[in-house]
């Protein structure tokens, strides 16, 4: 029972990270109507970023975070500017193709500068342990870090979505976009920032995924089959979707860590997301693909 | 006309046929080959289903590593001699990657789109989980043994390349086959409008499914050719999502949907991926070159090399012989109507 609520417990704090990571890739789908593969590659390329500010110029981890984000803000939208606006054939699939192509540029470069050793991000409140009241487990300060951190940027990303005119602009889009700019929206201009916030919170979300974890370039591969399961499980375009998603599929690898076996954490996830595909192929919270193959 | 086409496929044929022995009789030249073949019939057999019915599936490396166990472990438990043998076991691992196909089909096959796109990826990952974790049937990440083959230098990729271009030829056969029949009208109906295609009588489901059997098939019997190749077969390299990409670059070079692209595209990306892998070993830079080459062709022929050969083919004929007959070109393939791209969302 305690091994349980264990779980529950680190799901909850951690799921907010990948919440992120999922927010972002969920919002690009809504708005550009692409899978962005390389947001896998992006998270490493944050995790990376913040452990070559900490090495090299002894930069504290969350301090980092305010180069980190705007970088990859920028070069978020760089990346729309540059390949993602030009695909105006069969958008879908040249843009999993695209993204994936990026990844892989981005991949060999990490290789190149960092080597393919594991890595994990170092600081006093990843070493240091804190003993949880009534549960008696002991668990480092980065995961409340990271969860207070979390909470505040999805609070930001909402009230960005959901009080300002940019995020009036952003639904619009994301809604019809061909209504958008007849009512005089510049979509293309939403699309590239979109894509910036995207990328943007991977670097958020890598920041606290290299304090959490041992990673190398190849981490990439698994970080998009979370990310990508858990939009799908949320609903794809639907940032709450991507918040229960990412809650959900934490406490269950957790619980199932804890309580069973590790090897059979993801499986026993990607398990339920087949089985919840077959009752609600749309995903929690997603809308009905209509006539559209 | 259809004398001098057949007389150009004959030609190409022979030419791939003497190829190893003749042209380039060289170990590193040969299993660059090998593996170009075995590329190219995955992505034949790939768009049999994704190219035809435009449900693009990242996902096929899922019988590409049942075919691959599927052999291994019944040459293993048979305890077949390397040699010829086991080619004989290549319908088995087919047999045994279309019968999976069934099941993960019908429940993959309930969604479209995007979320077909995810869940064929999660495919990938439960398999390739359950690979590594069943130890006591696949024995896990220490591997699981071919036989040894008893041929020796000089020779010894020949048996892969020839069981390898027979199994291509049947593919390209099947495919063009299914491409020129009221089953292959069907699929492309599907991919253009499928509540329109089922409104009209297309019984969708089981054409999708019969299609993704089918491809899967070729896919397993590939991933068998490759299992008995390198000799060792790994989780990670059979149920390899790297896999699945490649086979969807391969088919967007060439050509999505149309019989010779995929090859062209095979015949372009692997013998690249393997100069590059040779050329700049593992440290990045083959990624960064193959990844920016890649990124270089895709916005450059965004449509794949085959469509936008044959538009620039037809509007030469049609500036030479303004005349020709215009009902002969309305019934080629014109683009379909769902890669345009569309506006609205609503």
């Amino acid at each position: 029972m305690t091994l349980i609520l264990e779980g529950v417990l680190l799901g909850i704090l951690t799921g907010g990270v990948y919440a992120l990571m999922a927010s972002g890739l969920t919002l690009i789908f809504g708005v550009l109507e692409i899978i962005n593969i390389a947001q896998g590659i992006l998270v490493v390329l944050g995790a990376y970023l913040s452990y070559w500010l900490a090495q090299r110029f002894h930069i504290d981890l969350f301090v980092g975070l305010l180069l980190t984000i705007p970088a990859m803000f920028l070069l978020g939208m760089a990346i729309e500017w540059a390949f993602i606006r030009r695909l105006s054939w069969n958008r879908v699939t040249l843009s999993i193709l695209v993204t994936f192509a990026i990844a892989i540029i981005i991949e060999g470069a990490l290789e190149f500068f960092f080597t393919t050793n594991l890595v994990q991000l170092q600081a006093w409140y990843v070493d240091k342990s804190i003993k949880v009241p009534f549960l008696d487990f002991y668990m480092p300060y980065i995961y409340i870090f990271a969860f207070v951190l979390s909470v505040v940027l999805l609070g930001s990303l909402y009230l960005l979505v959901y009080r300002t005119t940019f995020g009036r602009c952003l639904r619009a889009s994301m809604q019809n976009r061909t209504a958008a700019s007849l009512i005089g929206i510049n979509v293309p201009q939403v699309q590239m920032i979109t894509f910036g916030i995207g990328v943007a919170l991977a670097a958020a979300g890598g920041m606290v995924f290299g304090a959490t974890n041992a990673f190398n370039p190849a981490s990439s591969y698994d970080l998009i089959s979370r990310l990508l399961v858990i939009i799908v499980l949320g609903g794809m375009g639907s940032l709450g979707g991507a918040l229960i998603g990412s809650v959900v599929m934490i406490i269950i690898s957790d619980v199932v860590v804890l309580a069973w076996d590790p090897i059979w954490a993801s499986t026993v996830f990607f398990v339920i997301l087949v089985l919840l595909l077959l009752i609600r192929p749309q995903g929690l919270f997603g809308r009905l693909e209509g006539r559209k193959q | 006309m259809k004398f001098l086409r057949i007389l150009g496929l004959l030609v190409i044929v022979a030419f791939v046929g003497i190829f190893p022995v003749g042209i380039a009789p060289n170990d590193a030249v040969n299993s660059v080959a090998v593996f170009t073949l075995i590329g190219a019939i995955t992505v034949v057999s790939w768009n049999i289903f994704s190219g035809y019915t435009g449900y693009i599936s990242l996902g096929h490396s899922v019988f590409y590593g049942f075919g691959a166990y599927a052999f291994a472990l019944a040459s293993q438990n048979w305890h077949i001699p390397g040699g010829w043998d086991p080619f004989l076991l290549l319908p088995l691992a087919g047999l045994v990657a279309g019968a999976v196909a069934l099941p993960l089909g019908w429940i993959a096959l309930r969604t479209r789109r995007h979320t077909f796109v995810v869940i064929t990826i999660a495919f990938v990952f439960i398999f390739q989980l359950l690979a590594t974790n069943l130890q006591g049937i696949t024995n896990g990440s220490g591997g699981v043994f071919m036989p040894l083959t008893p041929w020796t230098d000089g020779y010894t990729d020949l048996p892969f390349y020839y069981v390898a271009f027979a199994v291509l030829l049947v593919a390209i056969f099947v495919s063009w086959r299914i491409r020129h029949s009221k089953f292959g009208l069907g699929l492309l109906a599907i991919r253009d409008d499928e509540d329109r295609a089922l409104g009209l009588g297309v019984k969708t489901a089981a054409f999708k499914l019969t299609a993704y059997m089918i491809s899967a098939v070729f896919v397993g019997m590939a991933g068998a050719i490759f299992a008995y190749y390198v000799g060792i077969l790994y989780p990670q390299f059979s149920f390899d999502p790297v896999v699945d990409i490649t086979i969807a670059l391969m088919a967007f070079l060439g050509g999505l949907g149309t019989v010779a692209g995929p090859l062209i595209g095979a015949l372009f990306v692997i013998p690249l991926q393997q100069y590059l892998d040779l050329q700049f070993g593992g440290n990045g830079v083959n990624l960064m070159i193959y990844g920016a080459l890649f990124l270089a062709i895709i916005l450059v022929l965004p449509q794949g090399i085959v469509p936008s050969l044959q538009s620039r083919w037809r509007a030469w004929r049609a500036s030479r012989n303004t005349t020709l007959d215009s009902g002969k070109r309305a019934t080629n393939q014109e683009q379909p109507a769902f890669l345009i791209e569309r506006g609205g969302k609503g």
